[in-house]
C-alpha cells in the first residue's frame, strides 16, 4: 500500500490490480496448471495435408502401444451420435437464400480439409506415450489439390472444399442502398478507387489452448476446464449441440486464461473430445496445445480482399462509398465466423463520416485453411483500414491535407444521435476533438521540418492519421436476433451481500487479462459505498455464476458492468425496504448513499452491513412483505451498441537502402466514454496498438498456394511483435458519455487494433507518395517496402 | 521428443568413443538440438552431453590470437575482455545471436558444427580466417563449412576450440529475420594482414566469401569501393521473408555498412 | 530410461524421477508442482519458461531435466520474500506491466537477469534485452516502465511516480 488509501477509490482512479499478486508470484491457475487425480493425456492426430480423401484409418498399432488407454476416431463419435460444432450466426445471401452451412465434425471421417484438421485422438498415461502412439496410426490418404486464397477459390475449376457450397461460396451478402450509391458515383466530381488486402493473422494468445475433461460416474456430472472467454457459451454449444448433455450435468470452468483476443471465444473440437472421452475411459483427460498446434487449429483472423470506391463532390464532401469484399472463411464455419465480415464489418463503413450513401457486398469463401473468426476488433479493423486508406488516398489525389479532408466530413459533435446509412445509430461522439488532441500531441503541424531533417539523413519519413469508430458492447439481443444471431447477447450478474456486509459479485463476463477483479470491484465500491477489500469478483465457472455470455467485443464493462449495476440497484431497493422497517420510516423516505440507508433529513441510518445482517438473521423482519436474504440477480440487455471512437497518428521512418522501417512515434486519442480505471484502459490501448502495428508491419499468415501447407507455422516464420519494435505510446482520452447504459461507458479493448493498421499504412504511403506510391499492402515488410521503392524509382526514371 | 539414453562423459575420448553409435548425438548448449528434438525432427538413441568435459570452455589469449573453447557460450564471448580487445567485432557479433537466454546456453562449437545457413558465427569464423580445432586435427575456416548444415567434421569428431587471429579492423552487420531473428543477411568484413576478407551468411546455403569485394577493398578500404559490386542472385536463398534478389541487394548494403563502421 | 535428478529449487533440495527426454520445465511443473513457469511455444522463442539456473536466465523448455542435476534453480515462486513482493514484482504491479499474466513469470525472471548484468538500463537496452520474451497483451510499454522502475528501486534509489499516479486502493492480496 503506497498511500494507505484502502477505502472506496472513486471511479476514475488507477487502482492497482488485485489479480496481480497471484500472477506475479506464479500462483495463477491456468488450465494446464490443473491436474486431476488419475489424469491421462490426449494427443490429437492432425492432418499433414490440406485436402485429402481418407481411404482408411488403422489405429491398431497405436492402441497397443505402451501406456495407451484408448484411441478414438470420428467413427467412434458418430456411433455415439455426437454432433458437429455449430455455427452461431445465420447469414442470408442477397437473394434471401441461407448460407451454405456444411458440417463441422469433431473428428473427420472421410476427408481432411486443412492442414491441422482433427483425425484421431490418442489417450495415454503420459503425453509422450500418446504422441509416440499417434505416429503409429496408419492413414490412407488420397491427396488432392487444395485452394487457400479466396480469389483463387472463386476461379472456375478451383478445387471444391464442400459439395454443399458450389463455387466455394458460403454466402453472398449485401447491405445498403446500391442504387443511391450508383447515382451518387454518377454525379460525383471525383471517384477514388483502391484494391486492398487485409492480411490474415494468427491470434497467438501466449497461453496455448488447453482442456481437461472429467466425468463423475457417481453423479453423472461432466466437468470441462477450458481456456475460454465464455464458459457458459461453451456449455450451451457443447452441451446442446455436440454432446447432448443437459446443462445441469455439465460444468464448464474457465480459470485464469492467458489472453484470448477472440481466439478463445469459440467452441473447439478438443473441448468436446476430452469431455466425451473422459466418460469413455472413466478418467480425467488433459489436452494442451503445442504452439505448432495453435497455429494450425486456433481460429485465424481477418483475410479480406477488397475493392473500394469513394465518391466526392467538388467541395471534397463524401457522397458515396462502395465496397466489395471477399472474406476467407477457411474450411469450416467457426462459431461466430459468419457475422464478422457482414454485420460487424459492413455496418461500420460510415466510420466517423457523414457519407450519405453506402453499399457493401461480401462474398464469404471456403478454402482449405484453418477457420477464420473474430480476432481483436473483428470486422471493425477491416472496415477502418479500407475507409481510412481511401480517405487518405482521396486527400492525396485532391491535394488536401488528410486532416482537413476528415474535418470536412466528420459527423459533427451536435449531430447525435446519428443514423448511418448502414443500420447503426451512433449515440455520442466528438471526432474532431480527438483528432485535434492527437494532432497536437503528435506535433502534426511541425512534421514537414522533421521530414526534411530525415531526408537529409537519407531517410524517408512519413506521418499517418487514422480515425475510427467501433461498435462495441455487443449487443441488443433483439437486433442481433433479427440479423441471424442464434444466441442472445445480454449479460448477467448476481450481487450476493453476505451477512456481515461483504459482497460477492458473480459475473458472466470473463477476465483473461482485462482486470475485471479490479475494475468491477471499483464499480461496486463506488455504487454500494463499501471498501474494495470486502468485494469479491467471481467469474469463469458455470457452477458458480447464474449465466453469462462472456467477454469479447469490448462488452464486459458496457454490458457486464451494467448488469452488475442493475443487480446492485435491486439490492439497494430491497435494502431500503429493510432499512425502512428497521428505522420505522416510510420506504419512500429512505435514501441510500455511501453505504448508509438514511431517513431523509435526519441522522438516523443503518449501514449496508446492518441491513444485511437483518436480512440473514431475520429475527425482527417484515416477513409479510419481504423474503430474508440479500442476494439479487439481474440480466442486462443493451439498448444499443456503444461507439468508442478516436484518432491515431503514426510517425515512421524508412531506410530506403533496406526497406527497414522504424516506428518513431505513435499517438492515440480515444473516446471510451466514462473511464473507470485509466491505468487498465491505457494497458488495453497499448496491447491493441501492438497488435495493430504488428498487423501493419510484421504479421501475416502465409499458406503455400500449391500444397496448402502453412508456411508460417511457428515463431520462426510468423513474426510476433517484440519490445524493440515499438516506441513508447502517447495516449490521451476525451470523454463523451454513452447515452444508453447506466455507466456511460463505451469499451476500450479493441480500439488500438482498429486504428493502428491504417495509421501506419497511411504513414508509409505518406513517406513514399513523392515516388507515386498509392498503397502498400500489409504487412509492410522490409522487402515489400524496398521493392515498392525500387519499382517506383525505376518507373519515375523511365518517365 | 522421442526417448533416448543420456550420457554425460567426463573425458573427450569417452565422448568420441560413444559417437561410434551412428544414432548418437552430441549436445552442447542444446539451443538448436533440443528444439529439433522437441519437434520430433531428429531421433537420436543416445545424447552425449559435452557439458562435463574439462578444458572445452574458456577464452585465452595466445600470442597474436584468441582461442575460444568449443563449449564457450555466446554470452561469454560477448562479455569477454580478451575478445573485446583482440577481435571486438566478434564479441559484438556474439551479442547479436538470439536472445539473452539463448546466449546463456548456446556455444560456438555447437553453432559452427550445426552450420545453419542463417547462423552468425560462420561469417565470423570465415572472415576472421579462424582455425577450427577438433579432437583429431585443425581445419582452416575456408575448408570447414561445406554446405547446407554440412561441415568438414567427420563422424566422431568434436570441435574443441576455435582460434581467431588478431585483425586490424573488422565489423559485422546483420539484417535480422523479423520472425526468427537469425540473419536474413549477415556480412562480416575483416581487414587482415593477408588482405580483406568478406564473409556472407544468411544469403546462401552456407557461408561464402565475395572475392570481388575483397579485391576492391584490398585496393581501397572504403564503402564506396564496393558500392557497385552486386553479387548474382542465382542460387541464393529465397523464402517468404526475403527473395534471392533482395538478399543479393542486402549483401552489398550490409558490406558497405560494415566497411563504413570499421571507421 | 528413468533417471533420478537432484537439484536445488528456490533454495530447497528437490529430487525427481524423470525420463531422459523430460525437460526442466516439465520437472518443475509436473514433478514439483511449480506451475508458475509457463510454456508458450515449442521452438524456444517466447520466454514464458525463463528461470534462473545457477544465477543465469535460461529457457526451462530447452534444458533437459537431467542437465539440471546438481544445479541451483530459481523460479518465479522463489522471487518474493515470503509475502513481500520483490521490488521488480512490485514495479510490475505498480506499472500495470501484466494483463493475462501468462508471460509475466518469464518477464520478471528476464528482468532480474538484465538488472544483474546492467543495473541501470536505458529504455532502449530494456527493449533490446526483451528480445526473447513475447507478450501479446501489454504492447510491452508498461513492462519497459516497470523494469526501469524495478531496477531503480533495486539500486536503492527512489523511482519517479508511476505514470498512472500513486498507487490507489488495494493492498496485495
Ligand atoms: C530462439 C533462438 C534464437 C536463435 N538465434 C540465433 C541467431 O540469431 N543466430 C545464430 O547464429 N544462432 C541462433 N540460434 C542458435 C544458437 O546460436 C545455437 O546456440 C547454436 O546454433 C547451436 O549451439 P548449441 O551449443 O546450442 O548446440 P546444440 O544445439 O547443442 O548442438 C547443435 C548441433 O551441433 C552438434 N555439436 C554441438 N557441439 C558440438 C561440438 N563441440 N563438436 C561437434 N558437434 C557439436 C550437435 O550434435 C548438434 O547437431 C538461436 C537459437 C534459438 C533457440
Ligand atoms: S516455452 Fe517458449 S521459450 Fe520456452
Ligand atoms: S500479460 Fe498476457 S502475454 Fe503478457
Amino acid at each position: 500500500m503506497a498511500d494507505g488509501s484502502i477505502g472506496t477509490p472513486a471511479i476514475g482512479a488507477s487502482v492497482r490490480r488485485r489479480e496481480d499478486y497471484r500472477f506475479l508470484t506464479g500462483q495463477g491457475t491456468y488450465t494446464d496448471d490443473i491436474n486431476r487425480p488419475g489424469q491421462v493425456y490426449a494427443y490429437i492426430l492432425r492432418s499433414p495435408h490440406a485436402n485429402a480423401r481418407i481411404g482408411g484409418i488403422d489405429t491398431s498399432a497405436a492402441a497397443s502401444s505402451p501406456g495407451v488407454v484408448a484411441v478414438f476416431t470420428g467413427k467412434d463419435l458418430e456411433a455415439d451420435g455426437i454432433g458437429g460444432l455449430p455455427c452461431g450466426w445465420l447469414i442470408n445471401s442477397k437473394d434471401g437464400s441461407p448460407m451454405a452451412e456444411p458440417p463441422h465434425p469433431v473428428l473427420v471421417t472421410d476427408r481432411v480439409r486443412h492442414v491441422g484438421d482433427h483425425i484421431a485422438v490418442v489417450i495415454a498415461e503420459t503425453l509422450g506415450q500418446a504422441r509416440d502412439a499417434a505416429e503409429r496410426i496408419d492413414i490412407d490418404y488420397a491427396v488432392e489439390p487444395a485452394v487457400v486464397d479466396s480469389v483463387a477459390a472463386l476461379r472456375p475449376g478451383a478445387p471444391l472444399v464442400w459439395e454443399q457450397a458450389p463455387g466455394n461460396v458460403c454466402y453472398d451478402w449485401h447491405l445498403g442502398d446500391s442504387a443511391a450509391v450508383e447515382t451518387a458515383i454518377g454525379k460525383a466530381a471525383r471517384v477514388v478507387k483502391l484494391d486492398l488486402v487485409n492480411n490474415r493473422l494468427v491470434p497467438n494468445a501466449m497461453e496455448p489452448r488447453a482442456a481437461i475433461g472429467e466425468f463423475n460416474r457417481a453423479t453423472g456430472e461432466y466437468t470441462l476446464y477450458t481456456t475460454s472467454q465464455n464458459p457458459h457459451v461453451i456449455r450451451l454449444l457443447m452441451g446442446a449441440f455436440v454432446l447432448h448433455i443437459p446443462e445441469a450435468r455439465l460444468r464448464v470452468v474457465a480459470p485464469d486464461v492467458g489472453g484470448g483476443f477472440g481466439s478463445k471465444i469459440y467452441h473447439y473440437a478438443e473441448e468436446a473430445i476430452v469431455t466425451w472421452a473422459a466418460a469413455k475411459v472413466r478418467r480425467p483427460i488433459k489436452w494442451t496445445a503445442d504452439r505448432s498446434e495453435s497455429f494450425m487449429s486456433d481460429a485465424h483472423g481477418r483475410d479480406h480482399v477488397t475493392h473500394v470506391e469513394l465518391a466526392l463532390d467538388a467541395d471534397a464532401k463524401f457522397l458515396a462509398l462502395k465496397v466489395s469484399t471477399l472474406a476467407n472463411m477457411g474450411a469450416y464455419l467457426s462459431t461466430f465466423s459468419t457475422c464478422i465480415p457482414t454485420y460487424l464489418y459492413g455496418t461500420l463503413l460510415a466510420g466517423t463520416y457523414t457519407t450519405p450513401a453506402i453499399y457493401v457486398e461480401t462474398k464469404a469463401v471456403f478454402t482449405n485453411t484453418v477457420p477464420v473468426d473474430a480476432y481483436r476488433g473483428a470486422g471493425r479493423p477491416e472496415a477502418t483500414f479500407l475507409l481510412e486508406r481511401i480517405v487518405d488516398l482521396a486527400a492525396d489525389e485532391l491535394g488536401i491535407d488528410p486532416a482537413e479532408l476528415r474535418r470536412r466530413n466528420f459527423i459533427a459533435r451536435d449531430a447525435f444521435p446519428y443514423q448511418t446509412p448502414v443500420a447503426l445509430q451512433y449515440d455520442s461522439g466528438d471526432y474532431q476533438t480527438t483528432l485535434d488532441m492527437a494532432m497536437e500531441a503528435a506535433g502534426y503541424a511541425g512534421f514537414e521540418a522533421r521530414r526534411r531533417e530525415a531526408a537529409g539523413r537519407g531517410k524517408l519519413r512519413g506521418i499517418g492519421i487514422a480515425t475510427y469508430i467501433e461498435a462495441c458492447g455487443i449487443a441488443p439481443s433483439a437486433v442481433v436476433g433479427s440479423l441471424g444471431a442464434r444466441a442472445g447477447l445480454f449479460e448477467s450478474a448476481a450481487v450476493r451481500v453476505h451477512p456481515t456486509g461483504s459482497v460477492s459479485i458473480l459475473t458472466g463476463s470473463h477476465s483473461h487479462g482485462q482486470g475485471h477483479e479490479t475494475t468491477f470491484a471499483q464499480l461496486v465500491s463506488d455504487h454500494l459505498g463499501i471498501p474494495i477489500d470486502s468485494i469479491e469478483i467471481v467469474h469463469g465457472d458455470t457452477a458458480k455464476i447464474p449465466y453469462g455470455m462472456g467477454t469479447y467485443g469490448s462488452r464486459s464493462l458496457a454490458v457486464g458492468g451494467s448488469a452488475i449495476i442493475k443487480a446492485m440497484d435491486k439490492v439497494i431497493a430491497k435494502g431500503r425496504k429493510i432499512a425502512a422497517h428497521l428505522l420505522e420510516a416510510a420506504e419512500a423516505d429512505i435514501e441510500f448513499k455511501d453505504g448508509e440507508f438514511t431517513v431523509a433529513g435526519t441522522d438516523r441510518s443503518k449501514s449496508l452491513g446492518e441491513v444485511a445482517l437483518t436480512a440473514y438473521v431475520p429475527h425482527n423482519f417484515p416477513h409479510d412483505e419481504l423474503e430474508p436474504g440479500l442476494d439479487e440477480t439481474a440480466f442486462y440487455d443493451p439498448k444499443n451498441f456503444t461507439f468508442p471512437s478516436g484518432a491515431h497518428i503514426a510517425e515512421i521512418e524508412i531506410d530506403p537502402d533496406t526497406g527497414h522501417l522504424t516506428v518513431l512515434n505513435f499517438t492515440a486519442s480515444d473516446d471510451f466514454g466514462r473511464i473507470v480505471n485509466p491505468m487498465i484502459v491505457a494497458g488495453q490501448v497499448h496491447g491493441g496498438l501492438a497488435q495493430g502495428i504488428g498487423q501493419a508491419l510484421l504479421e501475416g499468415c502465409v499458406y503455400d498456394t500449391e500444397t496448402g501447407q502453412l508456411l508460417t507455422g511457428s515463431y520462426n516464420d510468423y513474426a510476433m511483435p517484440r519490445a524493440a519494435d515499438f516506441p513508447n505510446f502517447v495516449l490521451s482520452t476525451h470523454v463523451t458519455l454513452c447515452t444508453h447504459n447506466p455507466l456511460g461507458v463505451k469499451g476500450c479493448g479493441e480500439a488500438g487494433a482498429i486504428g493502428a493498421p491504417a495509421a501506419i499504412a497511411n504513414a508509409i504511403v505518406d513517406a513514399l507518395k513523392h515516388l507515386g506510391v498509392r498503397h502498400v499492402e500489409m504487412p509492410a515488410t522490409p522487402e515489400r517496402l524496398w521493392r515498392t521503392i525500387q519499382e517506383h524509382q525505376t518507373r519515375a526514371a523511365a518517365d | 521428443m522421442y526417448e533416448f539414453d543420456y550420457h554425460r562423459p567426463t573425458s573427450l575420448d569417452d565422448a568420441a568413443g560413444r559417437l561410434s553409435d551412428e544414432d548418437a548425438k552430441l549436445v552442447a548448449g542444446g539451443m538448436t538440438l533440443i528444439p529439433t528434438l522437441k519437434l520430433r525432427l531428429a531421433k537420436p538413441t543416445q545424447l552425449i552431453d559435452l557439458g562435463a568435459l574439462p578444458g572445452l570452455t574458456g577464452i585465452t589469449e595466445d600470442g597474436d590470437s584468441v582461442v575460444i573453447g568449443g563449449m564457450t557460450r555466446h554470452a561469454d564471448v560477448n562479455r569477454s575482455e580478451v575478445v573485446k580487445r583482440v577481435v571486438p567485432a566478434l564479441a559484438a557479433m556474439a551479442g547479436l545471436i538470439g536472445d539473452p537466454a539463448v546466449r546463456n546456453r548456446g556455444t560456438i562449437g555447437g553453432s559452427i558444427a550445426n552450420n545453419d545457413p542463417a547462423a552468425d558465427y560462420p561469417a565470423g569464423v570465415v572472415a576472421l580466417n579462424a582455425t577450427v580445432r577438433t579432437n583429431k586435427r585443425e581445419i582452416a575456416a575456408d575448408d570447414f563449412f561445406t554446405g547446407l548444415f554440412e561441415t568438414a567434421l567427420e563422424p566422431g569428431e568434436i570441435v574443441t576450440a576455435v582460434r581467431f587471429p588478431k585483425v586490424a579492423m573488422a565489423n559485422y552487420q546483420k539484417f535480422r529475420n523479423p520472425a526468427s531473428r537469425y540473419a536474413i543477411v549477415g556480412v562480416f568484413v575483416a581487414r587482415t594482414s593477408a588482405g580483406v576478407r568478406v564473409a556472407v551468411t544468411g544469403a546462401g546455403a552456407s557461408v561464402f566469401r565475395v572475392p570481388a569485394m575483397e579485391a576492391a577493398l584490398t585496393a581501397s578500404f572504403t564503402a564506396d569501393a564496393i558500392k557497385d559490386i552486386a553479387i548474382p542472385d542465382d542460387g541464393l536463398n529465397s523464402d517468404i521473408h526475403a527473395s534471392a534478389e533482395y538478399r543479393a541487394h542486402l549483401v552489398t548494403v550490409m558490406a558497405r555498412r560494415a566497411v563504413a563502421a570499421c571507421g | 530410461m528413468q533417471k533420478t535428478v537432484s537439484l536445488t529449487v528456490n533454495g530447497k533440495p528437490a529430487t525427481a524421477t524423470v525420463e531422459g527426454r523430460t525437460l526442466l520445465v516439465q520437472l518443475l511443473r509436473e514433478n514439483l508442482g511449480l506451475t508458475g513457469t509457463h510454456v508458450g511455444c515449442d521452438t524456444s522463442q517466447c520466454g514464458a519458461c525463463v528461470v534462473h539456473v545457477d544465477g543465469e536466465a535460461i529457457k526451462a523448455c530447452t534444458l533437459l531435466a537431467v542437465q539440471a542435476e546438481g544445479r541451483n534453480v530459481l523460479t518465479i515462486e522463489g522471487v518474493a520474500d515470503g509475502d513481500t513482493l520483490h521490488p521488480m514484482q512490485e514495479a510490475f504491479r505498480n506499472n500495470h506491466a501484466l494483463q493475462c499474466g501468462f508471460c509475466t513469470p518469464g518477464m520478471v525472471m528476464s528482468a532480474l537477469d538484465l538488472v544483474k548484468n546492467n543495473p541501470k538500463p536505458t529504455e532502449k537496452e530494456v527493449r533490446e534485452y526483451l528480445e526473447g520474451n513475447l507478450c501479446r497483451c501489454t504492447g510491452y510499454h508498461n513492462i519497459v516502465l516497470a523494469i526501469i522502475e524495478g531496477a531503480t528501486v533495486m539500486r536503492g534509489e527512489t523511482p519517479p511516480v508511476a505514470p498512472h499516479g500513486p498507487a490507489h486502493g488495494v493492498a496485495a492480496e
